[in-house]
């Protein structure tokens, strides 16, 4: 339990700190291709901000978000000591205090609304997988951005176009509120619970890869290309980088149904995975 | 375009040059507060009695940071989304506040608050924690300690970057600066 702890501690101050190359990757790229003098300065003090976080250990962002774990756990991994989940607050806790990071999170969302003072409890999802290792993967997930969520069940009917519609006008809804330019998690089939998850699966994807479905992966391309035809541009001062990347997650979906849903990220797309 | 540098407290006069679009750099004093401390001061202001800070020409910064390390003024203190504050911003413009920042859509009930009290809204650059951090100087809590990142902060900045998005001619650079670059 003690070495789960360990990692999650490590892991909640590294991803806080440090922007994953992906991400600022496509950042730079973006200062070079803006055509909006305003937004290429939010771009740059954005650049700026990543270098200066990582320089002298100051978060990127003051919202050092919900803690989220997908973890997939080896069937031949045996956990002593205590659960995956008391390890993995425990980690929270520790990751939380030491690296100065905000506590965010309070007791229950409408009466006491009382801060939990250490970031706890995480929201934590486990799949069981077959071998002997166990894969973390862990993203501080900003309330900002989270807000501007949304699942909708669709119809099969809807079709691609409805699909696509649906998606861009959530986020052109969004606007500026989730600090763009975002990147896209978008779920498509399964159930009500299940496609919020994969919407949120898509966001912890290497950000800009492709879906392995070359449909897919053309869809992602046309949706993006829509939300950045919207103009909004950088923190939504208007310029063509509305959106870094669509991450589409699909699955199986009942005759019935086209369930469909999209989370948004910020800028600061934080998620960092390890294998123990 | 420079960026114009403005100092805070604010005069009418000051707030009428500015428009929407503008990038300013803010030097001086400004107050911040987010939820629960405009819950507060709009509860206080409701029962007729005086706040624990004079919002007189003032600057309010929506923010809640991450505590200071050792040898830090504050930490990571970027903005956070504007709206959830929407509710109790006319009030605080009636009571002479000038200019808020934050980020994110303004309500149209908080655009015709800022024509009518003369008043502007400024958006930082959402996820800048660490960059903005670096240009803030001081900080120390003035009201409601118990808040903890959510208590009323006194900040002296020096050249802290915003952009007028809302002015108070009821120009909205969401609305337009989008018009220019869509396709």
């Amino acid at each position: 339990m003690s070495t789960i702890s360990d990692h999650v501690a490590e892991m909640c101050e590294e991803a806080n700190i440090y922007l994953g190359e992906d991400v600022f990757g496509l950042l730079k790229e973006a200062l070079e291709t803006e055509e909006s003098p305003t937004g290429k300065e939010v771009l740059k003090q954005l650049i700026e901000n990543v270098e200066i976080a990582r320089d002298e250990q100051i978060p990127i962002c003051q919202d050092t978000g919900f803690a989220v774990f997908f973890v997939e756990w080896g069937q031949e991994v045996h956990l002593t000591g205590g659960s995956l989940e008391e390890a993995i607050n425990a980690g929270v806790k520790r990751g939380y205090d030491e690296g100065y990071l905000r506590k965010s999170i309070v007791t229950d969302p409408l009466y006491d609304r009382k801060n939990t003072g250490d970031n706890t409890p995480a929201v934590i999802y486990t799949d069981l997988v077959p071998g002997d290792k166990v894969k973390i993967s862990f993203a501080p997930k900003g309330g900002g951005s989270e807000n501007m969520s949304a699942v909708k069940m669709l119809k099969p009917s809807d079709g691609e176009a409805g699909f696509i519609d649906f998606v861009v006008n959530h986020v052109k809804a969004a606007g500026p509120n989730p600090c763009p330019p975002i990147v896209v998690g978008v779920g498509i089939g399964g159930t009500f619970d299940k496609v919020a998850v994969q919407a949120k699966k898509a966001l912890f994807r290497h950000v800009g890869k492709s879906h392995p479905d070359s449909r897919f992966a053309k869809l992602e391309k046309t949706i993006k290309d829509k939300i950045n035809d919207l103009g909004v541009g950088p923190q939504g001062f208007g310029g063509r980088t509305f959106a870094l990347a669509v991450h589409i997650e699909d699955y199986p979906s009942h005759i019935a149904s086209m369930a469909a849903a999209v989370n948004i990220n910020c800028h600061a797309c934080r998620h960092l995975e390890r294998i123990i | 375009m420079e960026p114009k540098k403005i100092q805070a407290p604010l005069t009418d006069e000051d707030v009428m040059n500015l428009k929407s679009g503008d990038n300013v750099l803010i030097n001086g004093v400004i107050y911040t507060a987010r939820d629960a401390a405009h819950k507060k001061l709009v509860e206080l202001m409701d029962k007729g009695e005086s706040l624990p800070i004079d919002l007189k020409g003032q600057f309010i910064f929506y923010v809640g940071p991450t505590p200071a390390k050792p040898g830090q003024a504050i930490g990571s203190a970027g903005p956070t989304t504007s709206g959830r504050m929407d509710a109790y911003t006319p009030q605080m413009l009636e009571q002479g506040m000038k200019a808020c920042i934050g980020k994110g859509l303004r309500s149209q009930v908080v655009k015709d608050a800022l024509k009518k009290h003369k008043g502007i809204y400024l958006a930082a650059v959402g996820g800048a924690g660490a960059l903005l951090s670096k240009k803030i100087k001081k900080c120390e809590v003035v009201a409601y300690p118990e808040l903890g990142a959510e208590a009323i902060h006194r900040l002296e900045v020096e050249d802290f970057p915003a952009t007028v998005v809302n002015d108070a001619y009821g120009n909205d650079l969401y609305t337009e600066g989008a018009k220019e670059y869509a396709r």
